[in-house]
């Protein structure tokens, strides 16, 4: 017991590498700041061109949207940042998390869009039409209003997801929570700065799980 | 070369496509079998936990939703680090493949326990007390009026989570298992070549693209009429 101690939570280690863990707190936060505005702003785009009606739209959308939900994101990372600089074209680790969170969390995003907007009743578009609002200025202050608010639970839940998910970036060596625990745990030969890391994270999104199991129990409650 | 010649050189390059192929197919198998270890273990325990839950016993249910909201929390990629990188201090090992297995078919215990759960809740309590005045037991009215309605609202919600944390699958390449990506990345320092890449990037889209479409349509298909 007292070994697994040593191992796992030992105070000591804690100390030692909190300055290296923090770095990598900052970051996390940094790219989460990042990437859930570059998620969103990509799912608006989808989701207000799937209300295009023409086929030519639709159709090439539903692929592009189920490509990036059914390609692992982890895929996508490493092909943006292994795979491009042999056509030249090198981004970098920041730039590689950028482009691969703009295009699978766009995706995601932009699918619970489409849901809230599909669930604003038509009427009310054609009542803001016909008050002389323009189709732009009724998608800005009419529908996407409600359909975020109908959407809120899945758009909070995604938002968990998406930066839980920045723990990838690790892989591509950029010195998030995660890649500084390996390296606090490679320095120290201890397992202890990865339990840390575990607790930060814990701390940072338990809240934010708890509010989410009360909005998800009371919108599947909802539906009968 | 040309641009072009240059790209499809890089990115789609016969030889060494046809040279890495076999490895992306083996790593397509483990990936399959991981995935579906990972979905018959995650919902497994998932329905259990659920069902424990419904018993209401105090102390238990507190560590039922702690467990939960423990794995809902925590990113995948860190919890299979923990298991691969430091349970080794403590004198145990875990390969890789076992790692990312328990990783994620815990993950996907906690977050189908929840909608199992939500599933549960939503019967009317009406339809409990009719049941067990019927006399039938506890265990019988779960069995066989409340779980019944339960798992089919269930369904929607529960294929779209199995899939996005079937996907993680690729994080086992990180802890150096040879699925998919992990054959694939490997490949790629052997011949210097992005091209087994762009194949393990297909190899994804031929297991995960019918997957994500069947999702969808068993969301319209199940969806309840308001």
């Amino acid at each position: 017991m007292e070994d697994f101690l040593l191992a796992f939570l030992n105070w000591q280690i804690v100390q030692e590498a909190w300055p290296i863990l923090w770095d990598g707190l900052k970051s996390t936060l940094a790219l989460s700041a990042m990437v859930v505005p570059l998620g969103i702003a990509g799912g608006i785009i989808l989701a207000v061109l799937s209300t295009l009606p023409s086929p030519w739209v639709r159709w090439p959308l539903r692929v592009w949207v189920d490509t990036f939900r059914a390609l692992p994101p982890l895929v996508l990372l490493i092909f943006l940042f292994a795979g491009l600089p042999f056509a030249g074209v090198d981004i970098g680790a920041w730039g590689a998390v950028a482009v691969g969170f703009f295009l699978n969390t766009g995706a995601y995003y932009g699918e619970i869009l489409r849901a809230g907007i599909e669930s604003v009743p038509r009427g009310q578009i054609e009542a803001a039409r016909s008050t002389g609002l323009t189709s732009g200025q009724t998608m800005r202050h009419v529908v996407l209003p409600q359909a975020v608010r109908n959407v809120l639970p899945d758009l909070i839940s995604n938002t968990l997801e998406v930066v839980k998910l920045t723990s990838i970036a690790s892989v591509v060596a950029l010195p998030e929570l995660l890649f500084q625990a390996r390296q606090a745990q490679s320095v120290t030969y201890n397992a202890t700065p990865i339990v840390a890391a575990a607790v930060v994270y814990f701390i940072l999104l338990w809240p934010v799980v708890r509010l989410l199991s009360r909005l998800e129990n009371r919108q599947l409650a909802s539906r009968r | 070369m040309t641009g072009w010649e240059r790209f499809t050189d890089s990115f789609f390059n016969a030889r060494v496509m046809e040279q890495y192929l076999p490895k992306i197919i083996e790593g397509f198998g483990l990936t399959v079998i991981l995935a579906l270890l990972i979905i018959v273990a995650g919902l497994a325990a998932g329905l259990l936990l659920a069902l424990l839950r419904a018993f209401a016993i105090r102390p238990l249910n507190w560590l039922i939703i702690f467990t939960v909201d423990l794995f809902r929390a925590l990113p995948p990629l860190v919890i299979i680090v923990l298991l691969f990188f430091g349970l080794p201090s403590a004198g145990m090992e875990l390969s890789g493949f076992a790692s990312t297995w328990l990783a994620l078919a815990l993950v996907l215990m906690a977050f189908s326990e929840e909608i199992f759960w939500a599933g549960i809740t939503s019967v009317p309590k009406g339809q409990w007390e009719a049941a067990r005045s019927t006399g039938l037991g506890f265990v019988a009215t779960l069995r066989d009026v409340v779980l019944p309605q339960a798992l089919r609202l269930t369904i929607p919600p529960l294929t779209n989570r199995t899939i996005a944390i079937t996907k993680g699958t690729a994080l086992a390449s990180v802890v150096a298992v040879q699925d998919i990506l992990g054959a694939a990345h490997g490949a790629v320092s052997h011949s210097y070549n992005p091209s087994p890449l762009t194949m393990g990037a297909i190899a994804y889209l031929i297991l995960f693209f019918p997957v994500v479409v069947l999702g969808r349509w068993i969301e319209t298909r199940f969806a309840w009429k308001r």
